[in-house]
């Protein structure tokens, strides 16, 4: 196969680690909505928690797009 | 589609060029003054314009702009002191300083043509001094009881061979995401401005050359509409990113300040 048709086939499949960004980022607001809901008094303080643990799920999402451009681009 | 190239935003170029200079580690490198430099002259203007602003009139009862500038600032020292304690004060000054300028350059890179937190260098550069300045303090503070951080507490001893080693390799990726988690979502944001934009633009193009009939001109506003959503999302992304940094510059600080002893 040539070189370059690889190269944008491995971008597109750098892609698919976005499904595991989604899961992740969908459960921590899903159980935050979850626990808020239940005692809602409790959830101001906890959005800060909220943010950093979204941001770190996400980290892992920004990974494969980075390998992403990097494969399409580098 | 040549001029809906979604990577040309990102491209470094020279304002006023130098020529080339000899320095003493690095060898003969260009100096300029880039688009890249005029950009975070702006955000840093902007701050101490904001900030001098903000403080010029101050009253023990803020007025409308004095409480914007107190907001910022007592956003910034709840979160040292509530993650860092006591001695967050002390470190205040740089998290407020990372956060404002972080901050200042996503805000100005949505209304100008270039983003600074986009390029990887100026991110690494960032999560580097942050890095540093924990291995400083916590060599200073601990000596090599700084080892100790890779030992968390409670860990039973038949499992410490594989704690260890996990909790060393997590410090050594913390600078790598640090600086990629910035620059990937400041890049993935802004490429996808500008894949959307391209669309509208492709659209017109091709009614006005005849082609999808009368489909083209209603079937741009989609796109259009999309980039009203994703520039709104974009501001929240700005300030978001901005803030994890800041949180994650204090724990990572209390880790070293605070060690072996919580808080």
């Amino acid at each position: 196969m040539d070189v370059m048709a690889a190269k944008q086939i491995g971008a597109g499949l750098a892609t698919l680690g976005m499904i595991g960004a989604g899961i992740g980022v969908g459960n921590i607001f899903g159980n935050f909505l979850n626990g808020a809901l239940r005692n809602p008094s409790a959830a101001a303080g906890q959005i800060g928690n909220l943010f950093v643990g979204a941001a770190l799920a996400e980290a892992l999402g920004i990974l494969a797009f980075v390998l992403g451009i990097l494969l399409k681009y580098g | 589609m040549a001029a809906a190239d979604p990577i040309h935003q990102f491209q470094i170029t020279k304002l006023i060029d130098f020529g080339q200079v000899n320095l003493p580690l690095i060898g003969r490198t260009d100096l300029a003054f880039t688009n890249s430099h005029l950009a975070m002259t702006i955000a840093f203007l902007a701050i101490v314009g904001f900030l001098t602003l903000v403080t010029s009139n101050m009253k023990v009862v803020p007025g409308r702009t004095q409480a914007v500038g107190e907001q910022l600032f007592s956003m910034i020292d709840d979160l040292s002191d509530g993650i860092i304690g006591h001695e967050g004060r002390k470190l205040f000054p740089f998290v407020f300083t990372l956060f404002s300028f972080i901050l200042a350059m996503n805000i100005l890179g949505l209304l100008l043509t270039f983003t600074v937190t986009s390029q990887l260098a100026i991110t690494a550069t960032f999560a580097v001094l942050t890095i540093g300045l924990v291995l400083i303090i916590g060599f200073a503070r601990n000596g090599f009881g700084f080892f100790k951080l890779f030992v968390p507490s409670g860990v039973p001893w038949y499992a410490i061979w594989l704690v260890v080693p996990i909790e060393f390799v997590s410090f050594l990726l913390r600078p790598f995401t640090l600086a990629l988690r910035l620059f990937g979502n400041m890049l993935g944001g802004h490429v996808a401005l500008k894949v959307f934009a391209g669309f509208v633009v492709a659209l017109l193009g091709l009614t006005a050359t005849g082609g999808l009939g009368w489909l083209g001109a209603p079937g741009a506003v989609l796109p259009l509409a999309m980039v009203v959503a994703l520039t709104a999302l974009e501001c929240l992304v700005a300030f978001l990113q901005a803030f994890v940094f800041a949180v994650l510059t204090c724990i990572y600080l209390n880790d070293v300040v605070n060690l072996g002893h919580g808080h």
